[in-house]
């Protein structure tokens, strides 16, 4: 019976769970809770993956009503490969937070963090899994607000002022996807994704469409961090607490990156964003500045996190920079990117996480010594760090490889070089830290004993994502089987079964 | 004239939506900001609304002898954006009395400078 | 007549726009967009929105202003001077208002019946739902049931701002002896008033609760207005009393119930063999399932809403110190 709704479930576990959580109060209990349904989502998410490479689409009517009039689910292997990060990334920070948050949320707020959580993962979902624009934008609302408290809940007062921060550049991008969808609705009538596509197709160069889509892309890029609306990130993913930094990094700015895919290959269509428009050459000239200038950024930075933020806002760009190439190979890039994107990112905040747990500081002078006193955390970090850097046998070097591949096939040569370079970068704001932590010693304030591994249900996690990292870097199949996938799904036109004008 | 006539209503909203937005991205002080954002958004609401409404038309309740119902279907896309907005409002002000209580001040220039710029 | 009366509302709601960047009183800044919010709301009943118009009144003036109000007592009445240029401000907004501008320039007219919006899908909505769906208001019909799912994730929306207030403000608890003057005790007038207008303002609220179907009002209005009810007992009596009357615990409870409730119809619906949320199935009658399904999920979303204005008004009102209440 569960089968035919699977497409529902995504969203309705966690949505359930929230308010149960709450009730639940105890943090054991709530953890617990917590930890299974985001488990169960994951199981759900990996049968929609296989679903949709079998099958094509699956379609959900909620309400029963048929779209347009209904709100309706569809998911394709575009978005079941990223609900499948999201929801495996959501289950390991919550198993990998029991330990974390102990030492950076206030003992009374542990319920109401769990339950945040679960509404940030109901959130993520929706906007996965929703088949209307409307619906997209409640969803982005439900995840930001949630991601909001998150951020708010460590014991740093700058917490605060980079929660409002983000609260008020957020919900500006959120207002002009807001405009967008209306002024997209005002010309079509409809809300349902596939519908727009069809009404939209006839407008050859409506004013009021193409601004609509500026205003969505303007409104989603601020979600996705795209320099230069990404002065939000390093601060929120700085100051928050470790495990919320790690779920964050990880999920919601692949989530609008995704956002950005939908729009713009499923709504409006290749010829006119990127022939028409000339979208593909703004994205670009952006990518590669976020490439370039956060990767220096990130080099200067003294503390660790704030390096892995701008690392961040630099991999966005080399997502961009794939979906800019307007090729299905780009395509695809970009894609397995955001999934190795999130095994490379979570393993690092997790076990810089671990590295605050014992130490007390993520200063880059708080990792010296380390790894002698905290061996399988900074053997983790080195790994995924080769992983951000694109060593080969790494999921980093999978990405690497088909960017550049990419931009060989349209002769870019220079983009190839470019991509290269920021791998240099990376070799130094990587570098700088596994120097301090195998080539320097412990620093003197601090006792040896103290500083030991941490606990298993930290250390168990980190290391999944580390394994992770390696085993889809030499065994590739399946990664690049679903991204291949959806890219050329995404590359098709798609019609709405049952058209009635 | 009818095509003045036809948009001034637009165009008079995008104003109220600039006013808002700049209000939002110019203040200093915290709390005119979020006052700014719910000027901002009010007037998106606004632009909704005037698109669902016919000339000559009705609310769209249905009554004895109305023939003409103006268009169900951006009210309840507005009703849903009025109350995520209340919401974010809400969060953002909890947000602001926090900051005070953490920094003594809601100026943004103020606790920047308090802290290390990232 | 109507086009005259537009004209004017709107030119108020500018003059009343451009009157906040210049003010530095914070106070009359708040109150400035109380009146914003009013004259939308007159707008919207003019522009044919009424259940909008009414959701605007409640919530954005009410709400939105009161809460603001309480940050306000606790942060400061007066802006500072502004150093910054604002030049770049200026510069950001004038190129977004001339996108905008050029976007409306083949924009479908104001108006006119046979705009592309009015052609499909909403026709539906109009003739067909007084039928499948059987209530006169389609607003409701569509809110609660074409597009049922949009309105719990609402309903969600709302569960995560109570989340973030609390864990951001929690509910301090005032000791016995620690409050000399609770609420305006002394102002017979208003004790006497408030007592005889509480119990009305519920009657109306559930009024507006269950009229949803037949008029403008439903769960979010009839949520606010019972929460304004118990926030003036609050303001009255005082915030021990209102503790008493009902806690914050109790809140989160009743927030949590609501969205429960709201999910637990839909699931319902997926136990009978429909999809989720499909009122169809909760009844033989399919017109009688959807009366069933809307008057629940309407319910649980006013309980939600109800539970997190109050919770948010006392997280608000319990910061503030309570030492000289006039």
């Amino acid at each position: 019976m569960l089968e035919q709704h699977l497409a529902a479930l995504p969203i309705i576990l966690p949505l359930i769970a929230a308010p149960l959580t709450l009730l639940l109060g105890r943090s054991i209990l709530s953890w617990g809770f917590a930890t299974f349904v985001s488990g169960c989502a994951s199981v759900v998410a990996w049968q929609l993956l296989l679903a949709a490479l079998s099958n094509g689409a699956l379609s959900y009517a909620v309400g029963g009503w048929p779209p347009p009039w209904g709100i309706e689910l569809r998911i394709d292997a575009a978005n079941a490969f990223v609900l499948l990060a999201v929801t495996t990334i959501s289950t390991l920070v919550l198993i990998y937070s029991k330990d974390s948050i102990q030492k950076e949320i206030e003992a009374h707020k542990h319920s109401l963090y769990f339950t945040a959580h679960l509404l940030c993962l109901a959130g993520l979902s929706g906007i996965l899994v929703t088949g209307d624009a409307f619906n997209l934008f409640v969803f982005l609302e439900i995840s930001s607000l949630a991601t909001y408290t998150l951020v708010s809940l460590a014991s740093d007062r700058r917490c605060l002022t980079s929660a409002f921060r983000y609260l008020v550049m957020g919900t500006i991008g959120a207002t002009f996807i807001l405009i967008g969808v209306g002024l997209l609705y005002m010309k079509t009538g409809t809300l349902n994704m596939l519908d727009l596509a069809n009404r939209i197709a006839p407008y050859e160069s409506s004013r009021t469409i193409n601004t609509g889509l500026a205003f969505v892309m303007v409104g989603v890029s601020i979600k996705l961090a795209l320099f230069p609306l990404h002065m939000w990130l390093p601060p929120a993913y700085t100051h928050a607490p470790s495990a919320v930094t790690a779920f964050l990094a990880s999920t919601a700015t692949k989530v609008a990156v995704y956002v950005m895919i939908r729009f713009i290959f499923t709504i409006f269509g290749v010829e006119h964003v990127f022939h028409e428009m000339n979208i593909d050459l703004i994205l670009m000239a952006l990518a590669i500045v976020a490439i370039f200038k956060c990767s220096y950024m990130a080099t200067v930075q003294s503390n660790v996190k704030t390096v892995l933020a701008y690392s961040s806002v630099a991999q966005i760009g080399y997502m961009i920079l794939g979906i800019s190439l307007v090729s299905v190979t780009g395509l695809m890039a970009g894609l397995i990117h955001i999934f190795n994107h999130a095994l490379m990112k979570g393993a690092l905040f997790m076990a810089v996480g671990a590295v605050f747990y014992r130490v007390g500081s993520v200063d880059i002078k708080a990792f010296r010594g380390l790894g002698k006193q905290m061996p399988l955390t900074m053997a983790a970090f080195t790994i995924a760090g080769l992983s951000i850097i694109g060593v080969p046998l790494t999921v980093g070097f999978v990405s690497k490889w088909y960017l550049v591949t990419a931009a060989l096939e349209q002769n870019q040569w220079i983009l190839a070089a470019l991509v290269l370079g920021g791998s240099l970068l990376a070799v130094v704001y990587i570098g700088r830290i596994i120097e301090a932590a195998y080539f320097q010693d412990l620093s003197d304030t601090l006792d040896p004993n103290d500083i030991k591994e941490v606990p298993l249900l930290m250390l168990a996690p980190m290391w999944t994502l580390v394994i992770a990292n390696i085993y889809f870097g030499i065994d590739t199949s399946i990664t690049t089987e679903a991204a291949t996938s959806a890219s050329e799904w995404l590359f098709q036109n798609h019609n709405l079964q049952e058209v009635s004008p | 004239m009818n095509f003045i006539n036809d948009y001034y209503n637009y165009w008079i909203v995008v104003f109220l939506m600039m006013t808002g937005f700049y209000i939002v991205i110019s203040a200093n002080n915290l709390v005119k900001k979020i006052v700014g954002l719910n000027i901002f958004q009010t007037s998106v609401f606004m632009l909704y609304i005037s698109m669902g409404k016919i000339s000559g038309g009705t609310a769209p309740i249905v009554a004895e002898g109305v023939t003409q119902y103006s268009n169900p279907l951006p009210h309840v896309l507005i009703l849903t954006a009025i109350v995520v907005g209340v919401a974010t409002t809400a969060v953002g002000l909890s947000l602001i009395v926090r900051i005070k209580r953490a920094y003594g001040t809601v100026e943004e220039n103020e606790f920047e400078n308090k802290d290390d710029a990232i | 007549m109507a086009e005259f009366i537009n004209l004017a509302l709107l030119a108020m709601l500018a003059l009343t726009a451009l009157r906040v960047i210049f003010l530095k009183d914070l106070f009359a800044v708040v109150m400035l967009f109380g009146i914003y919010s009013f004259l939308s709301a007159l707008i919207f009943v003019n522009l044919d929105a009424v259940d909008v118009a009414f959701t605007e009144a409640s919530v954005g003036a009410g709400i939105s202003t009161v809460l603001m109000l309480g940050t306000l007592a606790l942060t400061g009445r007066t802006e500072k001077e502004n150093k910054h240029s604002s030049v770049l401000p200026l510069l950001v907004v004038t190129v977004t208002g001339a996108a905008l501008i050029y976007a409306t320039l083949d924009m479908p007219p104001f108006g006119h019946p046979d705009n592309p919006i009015h052609q499909h899908v909403a026709p539906r909505y109009i003739e067909e739902s007084p039928k499948e769906v059987g209530l006169p208001n389609m607003v409701t019909s569509v809110l609660a049931s074409y597009r049922g799912f949009d309105t719990l994730g609402e309903t969600v929306v709302v569960f995560s701002a109570a989340i973030g207030v609390i864990s951001l403000l929690g509910f301090r608890r005032r000791e016995e002896n620690d409050t000399p003057k609770s609420g305006l005790k002394e102002h017979h007038v208003l004790r006497v008033v408030a007592k005889i207008i509480i119990p009305l303002i519920i009657l109306f609220a559930l009024y507006v609760q269950f009229h949803g179907d037949f008029g403008p009002g439903g769960g979010f209005q009839a949520g606010v207005i019972a929460a304004a009810a118990f926030i003036l007992y609050a303001l009255v009596f005082g915030l021990p009393l209102a503790f008493a009357v009902i806690s914050p615990k109790f809140l989160q409870v009743m927030a949590s119930f609501g969205v429960l409730l709201y999910a637990g119809v839909g699931l319902y619906s997926m136990s009978q063999g429909g999809q989720f949320l499909d009122y169809n199935k909760l009844a033989a009658d399919p017109v009688a399932g959807q009366h069933y399904g809307i008057l629940i999920i309407e319910l649980g979303v006013g309980i939600t809403v109800f539970a997190v204005m109050l919770s948010i008004f006392y997280a608000f009102d319990s910061q503030v110190e309570r030492s000289n209440v006039q």
